[in-house]
């Protein structure tokens, strides 16, 4: 098959997530692209959880409505997804828990016939799909071993009896003999940019979609050469990012809405005393608690104008993991360039989504800083033609690093004099045209699908990869912003000034960015909006754009 | 070795004639003065303050600082010594900054026992707001926020700080500079969170300057065992921050137990590590 989508759905508590990793990498060693989509409320047991896993033989960035295969450790699994099952799918179900018609095996039988613990029985379900799927059983049993830490030899027996129920294969995905890329998540690929680009210290407080940054880069401390720090509150988070910056350290923290609200007080510092940070904000559906384990892109007008007073801030918008890789490292590196906040947006479904990931690590290389020569006496706010002062670090034996909120002179004495006051307002203001000129020599704004078509969708972050599919089947154009602040206006009219109708595609329930471009007199004809804490699906927003367009 | 004349800085001071900021000024800059003949690096020192009166001190002294905002100090003071544990730091913060905004904070700083000394300045009043209770004015507080005087009790930051956790807990008067030398020499050698309450008159909003005159007493090693902290305790509750005969100033509680630096850190120093290799990472996500 040239793609196949399957559906693992069970309670929470069941695996389901473990169970839909091992199937992508099952599916990913023999050479398909892969993209997993996780479901799951926010609680630790019962409620109902699903992955769909799609992989193609082309590269995916998206998941759909529809599945070839089910696979039901619960009854839910069913009585919520069966209408999801294309014409000549299957049920695989366990036979003694759910009623269902298709292939049933008695997962828990199997278990407690080997005497292993009740989570194996997502282990049984893996060992009897890998059959459906005709997966030669070696390939799982290497993928068992490669993955599972606790109690392998068990875990593969458990698998082999339950692929060994399986009378015959229902489907054929043979190896493809396409190059095996790695299977990374959003949150990791954000994780990796940073470290490529220098990243020393990563400060969170847990808040989901954001936690696995923290947990993989704590994970992953002394091979990544991190440190992780995990403070009082999202207060002490940022502030405590601040401190380490002065000091030296390349420094990110990470966050949902929530949690930045309580940040926008050190941005503004940040603004201020001119430190470099990079804020990773993930989003969920709010106001407030609103949703916390699903996706939303609603906090983009909150984001590009956080923080009281005035000041340059650059907000990068990745939509698959690449993108979130490249933009982290970049983000990174404009922070310390330019010393002054960068924001990577991301999203519930950016972030804890998977995908094969076919970055070239070399391309993001940690920067140096503009720093000090020695030369003279040092100012930490020198006001120069570029607005960058030269940084040092306290420590430096020939500099003393005066930093701080208030506004100051020079050396970082607090000033009340209205020259003065000018003077380094108008030094900061300058970086943002400086930034401005170095933003122009990256990609800042991505076009897919027919260049030529006057049709176009306009989308940002985690809905790209959608909306690629869905024009690339109607022929029409996508536009992709990847800066969000400043707005690549010059580039985005460019691209944008010939189409006849622009259809704004975005997960939230106002339209943010076709807000933000029809202040800059870009108007959006039209606008497809889902704002139900889920992403859009290829075939669902195949249909919408299809109602637009009739 | 650096004087106290070449720490000055060319900053007008701004604080009012008489204030008690002047008395912690004075003393840190001595006690700094004094640690360079014993070989402290000023290039390795970092002095932080919050906003409030207090917080003027950082432009007053001429050693790296960081002018941080209010009730935020212990956050970036304990950035500042994660990411380079080589550096000396010394966190201001006035009462309304560490017991009011930022009183988590300091609750975790104690309870970490990060490696910084955190001393703070207890005029017992908001001065720069002109004039208003604070978490240690004395009930019946009579100030522009409460004419009808303050309904709520004063919070005890010794007490607060033996329970949290802080290695080395201190009280201090600005008006007994040689004795709030001593504190602060003691607090800057401590491995720890050491922390120093100084009470500290308002000149204009709150004169307690007869008050304190008439009632601290330095603890001595003879009369009170500072690494016992049930007696430690016991002295801190002698006086409440309200009404009172004896107000104990002093070392309450000093113990060493293990840093957070030392025990996150374990020998790492963030600012000099070196990224590692995220390709062989890349090949175990296959």
């Amino acid at each position: 098959m040239k793609e196949i989508s399957i559906l693992i759905g069970g309670k929470a508590g069941d695996g389901i997530r473990q169970a839909g990793q091992t199937l992508s990498r099952l599916l990913n060693r023999n050479g398909y692209r892969i993209f997993f989509y996780d479901d799951y409320p926010s609680l630790i047991r019962g409620g109902h959880n699903f992955s769909i896993i799609r992989a193609s033989k082309k590269k995916i960035l998206a998941h759909k409505e529809k599945v070839d295969l089910i696979v039901a450790l619960n009854q839910d699994a069913i009585e919520k997804h069966k209408h999801r099952l294309n014409s000549g799918g299957v049920i695989l179900y366990d036979s003694k828990k759910v009623e269902a018609q298709g292939v049933g095996v008695d997962f828990m039988g199997l278990v407690k016939e080997l005497e292993g613990a009740p989570i194996m029985r997502n282990t049984a379900a893996m060992g009897a799909l890998a059959k459906v799927l005709n997966i030669e059983w070696p390939v799982l049993e290497k993928v068992m071993m490669d993955t599972i830490e606790k109690e392998v030899d068990l875990n593969i027996k458990i698998a082999q009896l339950a692929y060994n129920q399986v009378e015959k294969a229902w489907f054929s995905v043979p190896n493809l003999n396409q190059k095996m890329l790695p299977l990374v998540s959003g949150n990791e690929a954000i994780a990796l940019g940073a470290v490529q680009a220098g990243l020393n210290m990563y400060i969170a407080y847990p808040m989901t979609p954001a936690s696995a940054i923290l947990h993989y880069l704590a994970e992953h401390e002394d091979d990544l050469g991190v440190v992780t720090i995990h403070p009082e509150s999202e207060i002490g988070v940022a502030l405590m990012a601040l401190g380490a910056a002065y000091a030296g350290a390349k420094t990110m923290v990470g966050t949902s809405g929530g949690g930045f609200a309580l940040m926008t007080e050190a941005l503004s510092l940040s603004g201020q005393g001119e430190f470099p940070i990079v804020f990773v904000m993930v989003q969920r559906p709010g106001p407030s608690t609103g949703v916390p384990t699903y996706t939303m892109q609603g906090d983009l007008s909150f984001v590009i104008n956080s923080g009281h007073g005035e000041f340059a801030k650059v907000v990068l918008a990745p939509g698959d993991a690449e993108e979130a890789f490249y933009l982290t490292g970049l983000a990174m590196n404009l922070a310390w360039k330019f010393q002054i906040p960068c924001f990577v947006l991301s999203d519930k479904h950016l972030s804890e989504s998977i995908f094969s990931f076919d970055a070239d690590p070399d391309k993001v290389k940690s920067e140096d800083p503009l720093l000090w020569d020695g030369q003279g006496e040092y100012k930490r706010y020198l006001d120069t033609q570029n607005g960058i002062s030269p940084l040092a670090f306290p420590g430096n034996p020939a500099a003393m690093v005066k930093a701080t909120s208030y506004e100051h002179d020079e050396y970082g004495i607090t000033t009340e004099e209205s020259d003065q006051i000018v003077r380094m307002q108008q030094k900061r203001l300058r970086k943002k045209k400086t930034m401005e000129d170095e933003l122009s020599l990256h990609d800042q704004v991505k076009v897919y699908g027919d260049p030529e078509s006057k049709t176009v969708l306009l989308c940002w972050g985690s809905t790209k990869g959608s909306c690629i599919e869905v024009a690339e089947e109607l022929g029409l154009k996508v536009v992709q912003p990847l800066v969000l602040e400043p707005l690549p206006i010059k580039p985005l009219r460019e691209v944008l000034s010939d189409a006849d109708k622009i259809i704004d595609v975005e997960v939230n329930a106002t339209g943010q960015l076709a807000k933000l471009l029809s202040a800059h007199g870009i108007c959006i004809d039209d606008m497809i909006l889902r704002f139900d804490g889920r992403p859009f699906t290829v075939d669902l927003l195949l249909e919408k754009v299809k109602e637009v367009l009739s | 070795m650096t004087t106290v004349k070449e720490l000055e800085t060319y900053a007008q001071n701004t604080w009012c004639p008489g204030c008690g900021n002047f008395g912690i000024l004075n003393s840190i800059k001595k006690v700094l003065a004094d640690l360079t003949e014993e070989g402290l690096d000023l290039n390795k020192l970092v002095l932080a303050s919050g906003i409030g009166c207090h917080a003027k001190i950082v432009d007053y002294i001429k050693v790296n600082s960081f002018y941080s905002i209010h009730g935020r100090v212990p956050p970036p003071i304990t950035g500042i010594k994660l990411a380079n544990p080589d550096l000396v730091v010394i966190g201001h913060a006035g009462d309304g900054d560490a017991y009011g905004e930022g009183i988590e904070h300091l609750i975790f700083s104690a309870k970490r026992n990060i490696d910084v000394t955190f001393i703070v300045h207890n005029n017992r009043v908001y001065g720069l707001t002109t004039g208003q209770f604070t978490p240690t004015s004395p009930a019946g507080f009579k100030g522009r926020s409460t004419p009808g005087g303050s309904p709520e009790e004063p919070l005890n930051p010794i007490e607060l700080m033996l329970s949290s956790g802080a290695t080395f807990v201190a009280r201090g008067f600005s008006g007994k500079p040689k004795h709030l030398q001593f504190l602060m020499k003691a607090a800057v050698k401590h491995q720890g969170f050491a922390f120093i309450d100084v009470l500290q008159p308002c000149f204009t909003f709150f004169n307690t300057y007869d008050f304190y005159n008439k009632r601290v007493y330095e603890l001595t090693d003879k009369a009170h065992d500072s690494s016992d902290r049930e007696a430690a305790f016991t002295r801190a509750r002698e006086w409440s921050y309200g009404e009172g005969e004896r107000i104990p100033i002093g070392i309450f509680y000093q113990a060493r137990r293990p840093t957070y630096d030392e025990k996150l850190l374990a020998g790492r120093i963030p600012v000099n590590l070196k990224p590692g290799n995220i390709k062989s990472i890349l090949e175990k996500h296959i």
